[in-house]
């Protein structure tokens, strides 16, 4: 019994190390990765890390191995070694390992530092300016300029332009929620009482998909929010569009549709610019078509998904606050039909 | 060692006594997140006269739904808020219309009174939100308006909110007595 | 007397016993017995009895919250799975960090505080026994309340740490909020009440000889977190208190509009929270600088060492609280601090460890379950302080807080760090405590699985959080590719779930049918097992003396033992802090229903001032009553301790 489990020890100890190795290697990549970067900062954070690892690793493998050569060497011992010169040998030893331990750990702490000076100096005059606004449970955005006029509102999805700084100004209008995109940077709370900023960047196209990460409740789970990096001049064309206000219906179902949402519940909470909907309790609508996901990243935005949400809200998310509707099928039909329209 | 016997009893008792509560549950920390039917808008009517043909059938005391469920007059504060009854009525102290914390009701004040006058409206400006908000919505709404007045026992009535504090915590306020007769008001 | 008790009684009482000895040992057995029947119950106030109880019930609680941990991976397995809705899902992981940090991982700690420390030190009894006994019914109360309170679906619902607002009064309707912040109440009374009984009786109840560099190691940790506990605990019980105030009279601490600040409770609660992780941590150190020595054969390596990096990493601990709160967007340079502080605690923990090792490299090893248990804590924990330098750093802490990569962390350093040396411990103590050895081959499968399970469990966890998972959700997409980690680390947890299983049905067997143990199976070296298995409640038939860092293997042939404390009494020797030289005699109360009383009257006013502040003043007034019940002067106890007093015989070393 003793020596069999003298024997599994190694080899516990080899078969975890290659567990652990697998499961390492078996995706870094992928939405919502931290080891996936696509910007400045999530590629400081993400070398820190990787510089930690290895360095983690080896002092594991070091002190491990002085433990299992301790262990193997005791099996044959046959009276103990507390000879005052033995002692004296492995005070020398300890004092070596504690010294080694702080310079690693000193090291460590300059890595540190030096990746937080570079994570910070994204500060720019030319930066995309955005206020965030955390709900339960989903994401304001306010693209901030000048001109009042300009101002867009949207929710839950942003775009940004690629290689251009996006200040982000960030608050909760009820409980403290936590702004993270894993690809681009770390996370930032978002606090009541308070305005926390941070900045990101996003090195290359792509779609980067973020969740809240400060628990907020029933629905923390399904707060996410989608941050489309683009070419400036897509990037641009886009907010001219958003900056429009909704298109009007083109066919008379599309025309019934929006008869129903301005004489139903949804009129109580949401707004489409350009119509009687003023309400800004919940997202903003007005270009809801041209957004990939709804429900805070919960479905993809598809026409059957948005009946579902629309009939019943708190069977996909429950607890959220959007109540379930009555709709006849001719008018929840008709309502979609008007949803989808806008781009 | 442990003195098993005492130890048994103890035991036994407790689990007893803990299983019965359980069984109880408990009305206030319920979370309903949807009623059934899920989105349905139908009103329930109160009579408007007294005349009734026959032997006259008194009108039975409904107990409010939520006028237990700490969770609904919490929704009830924050939907007070969104659509906007704030704008008439403050936050309880009335202006364009009448005051909700105090004891006087116009159109009454017991839950179905209040339920009927958010959905169907009443003259001189209150508007009508049938269609605008599930049943289980105005419910909810209704049983914050009571707990305005301190009609709510203590553990169910909302503290104070994340706000600036302008009026008397729920909880804190003292039970009204409704003292106006429904059909008695001069308007 | 159970049969076990009866028979290694015998067995050491017969030897070299004089009929002077013998009458001495009745005596004491009179004076000293703990009363029986089923009032008799709640009148113990013996440290062996109540710490018994303690562990016992800390154990239950380690199991229910063992059982919500099952609940949480079943629910977390599969994408979408529909095992818990987010109301339910929500309440159990805030049930399941309560009830270990607070039920669990503090009060075990305390409980093996409670009834080592005195039988390690030399002594009869713990100070203030009623306080003792008060202390533990507080506790049993609170958690009992707690989990009442669950069952009536007001079970906490915003996490272990209940952030405000959204556990204020505006987002968090009806009672579970305040259930949380009066189980803290509790809890952290009786922390408070069992810290200093405990420095009490190590500073001034040490057998004479055990000067302050001669104390064992598991003392001087039990010492470390006392001291903690009364710097960290008021914290936590001012933020609850606040946090009941502005829930219940419309106090505004933490309201920003009217001046408050949402981070007030951040900074209140994780000033406690980082301590208390380390109050968890230490004594789980001293548990394994308990054990090494007996297994290795040989006295642990840099004793000095060791006490400098215990009280060290106690102080430092204080500071590094901040950490918890990097993604606050609080000043750079401010945070940094914290990251520098965060690293610097790394290098105490390394003394220890490093030492540890030196302790294995020079000895003689023995594999049982204890030491199996101590090197699984090797491995398990410096997997988590690794992993904690990581998130030590300010800017990966961004990437990583709030996901899963810090249940890996904080499990691999609670559970590697804290669990696996107590189980540890329960193997090594429980001949101690109970007379019976656990079985041997059993133990080695609930250390494999144990082992095999926790890995399972928590390593996947790592990149989980790399992944982008964060943490206390109830669900997740199918699309995040997060589902295979997800379902191995459940499969890992029902793996513990066996082991754990394992241990229990160890135990009963164990009792009932274990290998007698006799005073001192393991050879070990400190004074707990210079007594029998169970102790007598006089602990000691012979007070003891010490004559160097290990009691019984640096015990001389002639070693002295004292006499002249009187055995009609309950009379202990208090010895002076340094060097514990005899200082004078005191006589212990005797056992009392007051302690009991209190604590229901105590309980009673807590609970109700959830409800209404009125509780407050109406309730007081039993707890009055009851304190006055408890401090009543005794006639009789008041002329025996006049009489001892009168009696003027200094205690003698003798010998043996």
């Amino acid at each position: 019994m003793k020596t069999a489990t003298k024997q599994l020890r190694p080899g516990r100890c080899l078969a975890l190390v290659c567990a652990a190795s697998v499961l390492l290697c078996s995706g870094c990549a992928g939405v919502q990765s931290a080891l996936d970067p696509a910007g400045l900062q999530a590629h400081r954070i993400s070398r820190l890390w990787w510089l930690m690892f290895w360095v983690c690793l080896s002092v594991f493998v070091i002190v491990m191995g002085a433990l299992g050569y301790a262990l193997w060497r005791s099996r044959r011992r046959e009276r103990v070694a507390t000879e005052p010169e033995a002692e004296r040998s492995m005070t020398r030893w300890v004092t070596g390992a504690v010294v080694v331990s702080a310079a690693i750990l000193f090291i460590l702490l300059i890595a540190d530092f030096s990746t937080g000076r570079a994570i910070t100096s994204l500060e720019s005059s030319d930066a995309v300016m955005i206020k965030v606004t955390g709900h339960q449970w989903w994401w304001e955005f306010t693209y901030d300029d000048p001109v009042p006029s300009q101002q867009v509102t949207t929710a839950n999805e942003i775009h940004i332009p690629v290689g251009r700084p996006v200040r982000l100004e960030m608050t909760s209008h009820d409980v403290i929620h936590s702004f993270w995109v894993p690809n681009l940077h770390g996370k930032t709370d978002l606090l009541v009482g308070h305005q926390t900023v941070t900045w990101l960047q996003a090195d290359r196209p792509g779609t980067y998909r973020g969740q809240c990460a400060e628990y907020c409740g029933h629905q923390h789970a399904h707060m996410a929010l989608l941050v489309v990096a683009e070419p400036p001049e897509d990037f641009k064309a886009w907010l001219d569009h958003e900056r429009l206000p909704a298109a009007d219906p083109s066919n008379d179902e599309q025309r019934r549709g929006r008869q129903i949402f301005l004489t139903r519940a949804w009129v109580m909470c949401h707004q489409i610019r350009g119509t009687d909907a003023g309400a800004r309790s919940g997202p903003d609508l007005t270009h809801l078509a041209s957004r990939q996901t709804i429900a805070a990243g919960t479905l993809p935005n598809n026409r059957g998904n948005l009946g579902g949400w629309v009939v019943d809200s708190q069977g996909i998310k429950p607890g959220n606050k959007m109540p379930p509707n009555e709709l006849s099928g001719e008018e929840l039909q008709a309502l979609l039909s008007y949803l989808e329209s806008l781009k | 060692m442990l003195d098993l016997r005492v130890v048994r009893h103890i035991v036994v008792g407790l689990t007893a006594i803990l299983f019965a509560l359980a069984a109880s549950g408990c009305v206030r920390e319920q979370r309903r997140f949807r009623e059934i039917p899920p989105g349905a808008t139908a009103a329930t009517a109160v009579r408007q006269t007294e005349l009734q043909p026959g032997q006259p059938q008194p009108e039975e005391q409904i107990k409010g739904p939520y006028d237990e469920n700490a969770y609904a007059v919490s929704e009830g504060q924050r939907l007070y808020e969104w659509y906007n009854c704030v704008g008439c009525h403050m936050h309880g102290g009335g202006n364009i219309g009448p005051p909700l914390m105090d004891d006087k009701w116009i159109y009454g004040g017991s839950p179905e009174n209040i339920f009927d006058t958010i959905i169907e409206g009443r003259p001189n400006g209150m508007p009508s939100y049938r269609g605008r908000m599930p049943n289980q919505q105005v419910w909810q709404i209704v049983a914050y308006v009571r707990s305005m007045s301190g009609q709510l026992s203590k553990d169910v009535s909302p503290g104070r909110t994340d706000d600036m504090n302008v009026k008397t915590v729920e909880q804190s306020k003292g039970k009204e007595q409704p003292t106006t007769k429904p059909a008695e008001h001069p308007q | 007397m159970t049969p076990t008790e009866e028979a290694t009684r015998t067995a050491d009482a017969e030897r070299d016993e004089t009929p002077n000895d013998e009458r001495e040992r009745r005596q004491l057995e009179e004076t000293w017995k703990e009363p029986g029947g089923f009032f008799g119950w709640f009148r113990c106030v013996h440290h062996t009895t109540i710490g018994r109880r303690f562990i016992i019930t800390a154990f239950i609680f380690f199991l229910l919250g063992g059982v919500e941990a099952v609940m949480i991976r079943i629910q977390l397995a599969r994408p979408e799975n529909r095992f818990l809705g987010p109301d339910l899902y929500n309440q159990i992981f805030t049930m399941h960090g309560s009830t270990m940090m607070f039920l669990f991982a503090v009060p075990v700690m305390e409980a093996l505080g409670v009834y080592l420390v005195p039988l390690m030190v030399g002594t009869r009894n713990i100070a203030f026994p009623r306080l003792n006994a008060f202390g533990y019914y507080v506790y049993l109360f609170g958690g009992i309340f707690l989990y009442t309170m669950f069952l009536l679906n007001t079970g906490p619902d915003n996490g272990w740490f209940n952030y405000v607002p959204l556990s204020g009064p505006e987002y968090a309707p009806g009672k579970r909020s305040d259930t949380w912040a009066q189980m803290i109440t509790f809890t952290e009374l009786s922390a408070l009440v069992v810290a200093v009984e405990l420095i009490v009786t190590i500073f001034k109840l040490r057998a004479p000889g055990m000067s302050l560099n001669r104390i064992p190691l598991f003392v001087w940790a039990i010492l470390v977190i006392s001291f903690m506990i009364i710097f960290a605990m008021p914290t936590i019980a001012l933020a609850s208190t606040c946090l009941i105030l502005d829930r219940l009279i419309t106090t505004q601490f933490f309201n920003p509009a009217e001046g408050g600040d949402v981070l007030l409770w951040q900074h209140l609660f994780w000033f406690f929270g980082h301590p208390e992780v380390y109050i968890i941590f230490i004594p789980a150190t001293g548990i394994v600088s308990s054990i090494l020595p007996v297994f290795c054969r040989r006295k642990v390596f840099g004793y000095t060492a060791l006490v400098l990096s215990l009280v060290s990493t106690g102080f430092i601990g204080f500071g590094l609280w901040l950490h918890h709160m990097f993604a606050t967007n609080l000043p750079k340079v401010g945070q940094s601090f914290f990251t520098a502080a965060s690293m610097m605690i790394a290098i105490p923990t390394g003394v220890q460890i490093f030492c540890w090792i030196a302790t294995l490299w020079g000895g003689r090893l023995r594999f049982k379950t204890p030491l199996l248990f101590v090197l699984g804590f090797f491995l398990n924990f410096i997997i988590g302080g690794l992993s904690g330098v990581m998130v030590a750093s300010v800017s990966l802490d961004q990437q990583v807080h709030d996901t899963f990569f810090v249940v890996a962390h904080l499990h691999y350093v609670l559970i590697g760090g804290a669990v696996f040396p107590l189980f540890a411990g329960f193997y090594y103590w429980f001949p101690k405590f109970t007379g019976r050895m656990l079985s041997e081959g059993l133990g080695r499968w609930v250390f494999a699985l144990f082992m095999i399970g926790f890995n399972l469990t928590f390593f996947p966890m790592h990149q989980l959080g790399l992944k982008g998972m964060p943490r206390r959700v109830y669900t997740y997409l199918p699309e995040m590719g997060w589902g295979g980690l997800n379902l191995l680390s459940s499969i890992g947890g029902l793996i513990i779930a066996v082991s754990v299983l394992l241990f229990v049905i160890d135990v009963f067997r164990s009792l009932r049918a274990g290998e007698l143990a006799g005073d001192n199976p393991w050879e070990a070296d400190t004074l707990e097992w210079a007594t029998s298995s169970p102790p007598p409640a006089y602990n000691f038939a012979r007070l003891p003396t010490v004559a160097g860092r290990a009691a019984l293997w640096d015990r001389r042939e002639d070693q002295p033992i004292i006499k002249g404390v009187r055995s009609d009494l309950r009379e202990m020797l208090v010895t002076n802090v340094l060097d514990a030289e005899p200082d004078h005699k005191t006589v212990l109360p005797s056992p009392t229903i007051w302690p009991f009383l209190s604590a229901v009257a105590v309980t009673g006013l807590f609970i109700g001032s959830i409800f209404t502040p009125w509780a407050v003043p109406v309730g007081a007034i039993p707890v009055a009553i009851a304190l006055v019940g408890w401090f009543w002067p005794n006639r009789q106890e008041h002329e025996e301790e006049l009489s001892a007093e009168r009696d003027g015989r200094p205690p003698q070393e003798v010998e043996a």
